[in-house]
């Protein structure tokens, strides 16, 4: 459920972003203060843990296939909230810029999504009061599931509301939803089953592990931050939005106002009549388009749609073009 | 030179498990002496040098470097002068790239960068590394790994190198440099290793441990020559002293 | 991540530490152009596909001056596709309004849109994915400090990434013991995962205290010292400003429409 750039509007994603960052800053003053400098390597290789465990694969009881490890409710397990969410971040973002698994603009959602959900949600307020001290392992077991499948379900209704708010996909929010639930109910499942193995081995082999990595930060988080995070996401997500809806800015504004600061905006629009301006006086063609089939649907975008066939030819016809500077670039990149 | 001293009186420790690693330990290296410590596995060998610079702290006895004891306040002052080569050199090389990793030690130790890179060249250049400098360590072999371990230790400029298994998973031309490396150093060098062809060359006194005490010590041609001390301790006489006679 | 993950990373990495023009840059320029770039790939409105076209100028420029091989790249892209392909797809069926007629032809606003997420994938993976074979992580980490990421998360990402080989080999080394003795190569049982797995953790912590005890060895007292600091230079600047002012350009007119109706011979 990594999300990609494709699929999302600049203002969902940069919501998201500032979110996400926001409280990345706060785990990152937390962990400091708390440091123990331990804390350095030990997330650092605990990341590198969660990639090779997902070279493993176990077989899922009682249906043919297989599963493995997600790996935030294992990392929150072993490391406490703060440190934990620090990880996932840095695991997603190793994931985008590799594998292109997840945009990078898009990761702000990401993060949000895969880490918040597990670290700040499903650990401290369900596998905690569930599981009491560990030491009943049924107990665990059912903590370790329950909280898995809820971070899931929620970080999934994240994606299905991120996606549906940015407007790219056609697909209606409920539809999108009643596809994502039952799947990730059953990601959910076998993440739980993956955390609850091998926390119980640990528990078994070397009890005293899960006491130390996460000994550094306190292990619960009162609900406070918690609450003020998920209220300031809604505000800034509805904020961005509502902003966004009412001014209707062209995206470009909107970024450059993401990028520069609120300050540029009236520049960055002033820019954009100028050259709608110039654009208007040497167009080949002004008001060249096919007529538009469904009148009741024309609005700025599907009025573009009109121009397309030359749209089309100009499009291939850049496409080489790029290809070729490309090529002739490298060429004499090659000679030189 | 007193102040290179390393001496260990009576050192004890037990692991938070209940075992007890070193029951009563001492020894005194002076300056600029080699010398091997050897063993069979868990003879307490790596839980011996980990005392030497303040990694672990004594249950029991005292370890002094120079004239300092090592305990926790001075260990700081102490990682300066005593350098550790750690038996897994991927544990070791932990910065991006192989000049950076090298430089770690002397920034940490206030260095201006310009400085600290210097130093790190040189170390780098010690052993034969430095073409390698922009290198991230995973992409190095083992000997290479190791080499610039060992200048990571070296850009710190101690007085006394401690390692642990340097030779292991190394290929024979990769040891044998190394060899010739540790024989150039004129450092006091503990060398903990189950490599005794090493031991022939590069140290003139060994320390044979056993079950957490040190059961024999004296010059190397003496100790490995006595087939009898070796077997009973899980070692085997090398072969280089079986078809030469000590001279 | 398998196998073929990890031996990306490493071709990855390898990518990153070639010399080239774009390799020169400073790491803050690449990563400020590409986020510009990707931000004004998806400010377009949904239907919108010719416009992207010229974008691809970009992908295609820094892949031809780094000397990274544009094959690595499409592949990576094609391997990360399925994702957006699913979701994508749903657009021509749920989206059937018909949006124009061209010489009697009725096209559902769904596959242009599908187009158009099709070519907004395509360009911004390529980008982000350009951005690190021009850069390589630890340049790119460092880069990232310096434009305020904190320093926490910096150190995080390149232990992460520093240490993602090790504990890689050590589980491909465990998954292949597992293959010799159990029979048809089928996947263990939670029990038998949970040991194993749990192993690797255990050897993965004892790593991390083993590291921190080399990091003390050496006088670690809670900060991560860095070397130079880089400076910018024209070229950055030079970067930076052409890249930008082609994507303001390229946003607020459809090049490769005016290209199109210029070819097509229709006259204002």
């Amino acid at each position: 459920m990594h999300m990609a750039d494709a699929l999302i509007s600049p203002a969902v994603g940069g919501a998201m972003w500032a979110a996400s960052a926001g409280l990345l800053g706060y785990c990152g003053r937390k962990v400091r203060l708390a440091l123990d400098d331990r804390l350095v390597p030990m997330m650092g290789v605990l990341g590198a843990f969660i990639f090779a465990a997902q070279m493993i694969n176990f077989s899922i009881p009682a249906t043919g296939s297989s599963g493995h490890l997600g790996g935030g409710l294992i990392l929150a397990i072993l490391l406490g909230p703060e440190a934990a969410f620090l990880v996932i971040a840095s695991v997603l973002t190793v994931q985008a810029l590799f594998f292109a698994d997840g945009g990078l603009l898009a990761l702000g959602c990401n993060i949000w999504n895969l880490g918040f959900y597990p670290a700040f949600i499903a650990y401290p307020f369900i596998y905690r009061p569930l599981a009491g001290g560990g030491s009943n392992r049924k107990r665990a077991w059912i903590a370790a599931m329950v909280a898995a499948v809820v971070g899931l379900q929620l970080g999934a209704a994240s994606v299905v509301l991120e996606t549906t708010w940015s407007g790219i996909s056609a697909l209606p929010f409920a539809t999108f939803l009643l596809l994502m639930q039952p799947i990730h109910l059953a990601i959910g499942v076998v993440e739980g089953l993956a955390t609850t193995a091998v926390i119980a081995f640990v528990a078994r082999a070397r009890p005293e592990a899960l006491e130390m990595s996460g000994g550094a930060l306190a292990k619960s988080v009162s609900p406070r931050p918690v609450l003020t995070g998920l209220l300031l996401v809604t505000v800034l997500v509805g904020g961005v939005l509502s902003w966004f809806a009412s001014t209707q800015p062209d995206g470009l504004e909107w970024s450059i106002a993401k990028v520069t600061g609120q300050g540029e905006v009236e520049a960055g629009a002033g820019l954009h009549e100028e050259l709608a301006k110039i654009q208007e006086k040497t167009a080949f063609l002004p008001d060249y388009g096919f007529k538009t089939a469904a009148p009741e649907k024309a609005t700025d975008s599907t009025g573009r749609v009109g121009r397309t066939v030359a749209g089309l030819v100009g499009g291939l016809l850049v496409l080489a073009l790029a290809g070729l500077v490309g090529y002739g670039l490298s060429k004499r990149r090659r000679a030189v | 030179m007193s102040h290179h001293i390393v001496e260990a009186r009576d050192l004890s420790f037990v692991y938070p498990g209940g075992h007890e690693a070193l029951s009563g330990v001492s020894f005194r290296i002076t300056h600029g002496e080699a010398v091997a410590l050897i063993g069979p596995n868990g003879a307490g060998k790596s839980t011996l040098l980990l005392h030497l610079n303040g990694s672990l702290l004594p249950a029991r006895g005292e370890v002094r470097i120079g004239d300092l004891p090592v305990t926790r306040q001075t260990a700081p002052r102490i990682r300066r002068t005593v350098g550790m080569v750690f038996q897994d050199p991927d544990d070791q090389l932990f910065m991006p790239t192989v000049l950076e990793d090298v430089a770690f030690g002397p920034l940490n130790y206030g260095l201006a960068p310009a400085e600290a890179e210097d130093r790190a060249v040189a170390a780098l250049e010690r052993v034969g590394m430095a073409r390698l400098r922009q290198q991230p360590p995973y992409t190095l072999s083992a000997g290479e790994k190791r080499a610039v371990a060992i200048a990571t230790v070296l850009a710190m400029s101690p007085d006394v190198l401690v390692m642990d298994e340097p030779s292991s998973n190394l290929d024979p031309r990769g040891r044998r440099r190394l060899i010739e490396l540790l024989k150039s150093f004129e450092h006091t060098r503990i060398i903990a290793t189950h490599d005794l062809e090493l031991v022939v060359e590069v140290c003139p006194r060994v320390l044979v441990m056993d079950g957490g005490v040190i059961v024999a010590q004296g010059p190397a041609h003496e100790l490995l020559n006595n087939e009898d001390l070796m077997l009973r301790h899980g070692l085997e006489r090398p072969h280089s002293l079986r078809h030469h006679h000590p001279h | 991540m398998g196998v073929s993950h990890s031996a990306a990373v490493h071709r990855m990495e390898i990518f990153g530490g070639l010399d080239s023009p774009m390799h020169r840059l400073d790491a803050r320029t690449k990563a400020l152009v590409t986020v510009a770039f990707i931000a004004t790939v998806m400010s377009f409105p949904r239907y919108e596909l010719s416009a992207l076209t010229p974008f691809f100028l970009y992908p295609f420029a820094l892949v031809a001056l780094s000397g990274v091989p544009p094959g690595f790249i499409l592949k990576k892209l094609l391997i990360a596709a399925p994702f957006a392909l699913c979701i994508g797809l749903f657009n021509p069926l749920l989206d059937r309004q018909p949006v124009f007629l061209a010489g009697g032809f009725a096209v559902a606003g769904g596959w242009l849109s599908f187009g158009s997420i099709l070519l907004r994938f395509a360009l911004t993976v390529s980008a982000a994915l350009t951005l690190l074979a021009c850069t390589g992580m630890s340049r790119l980490c460092a880069g990232l400090e310096r434009l305020g990421l904190p320093k926490v998360l910096a150190v995080q990402l390149l232990f992460l990434y520093r240490y993602i080989f090790v504990i890689a080999d050590e589980a491909l080394r465990m998954r292949r013991g597992l293959e010799l003795r159990s029979s048809g190569g089928r996947s263990p049982s939670p029990r038998v995962y949970g040991s194993l797995v749990g192993h690797l953790l255990l050897r993965a912590m004892d790593r991390a205290q083993r590291i921190y005890s080399a990091m003390l060895a050496r006088g670690f007292n809670g900060d991560m010292p860095t070397l130079q600091p880089a400076r910018l230079h024209g070229p950055d600047i030079a970067f930076a400003g052409g890249w930008l002012a082609f994507f303001v350009l390229a946003r607020c007119w459809n090049l490769a429409d005016h290209l199109g109706r210029l070819l097509t011979g229709v006259r204002p």
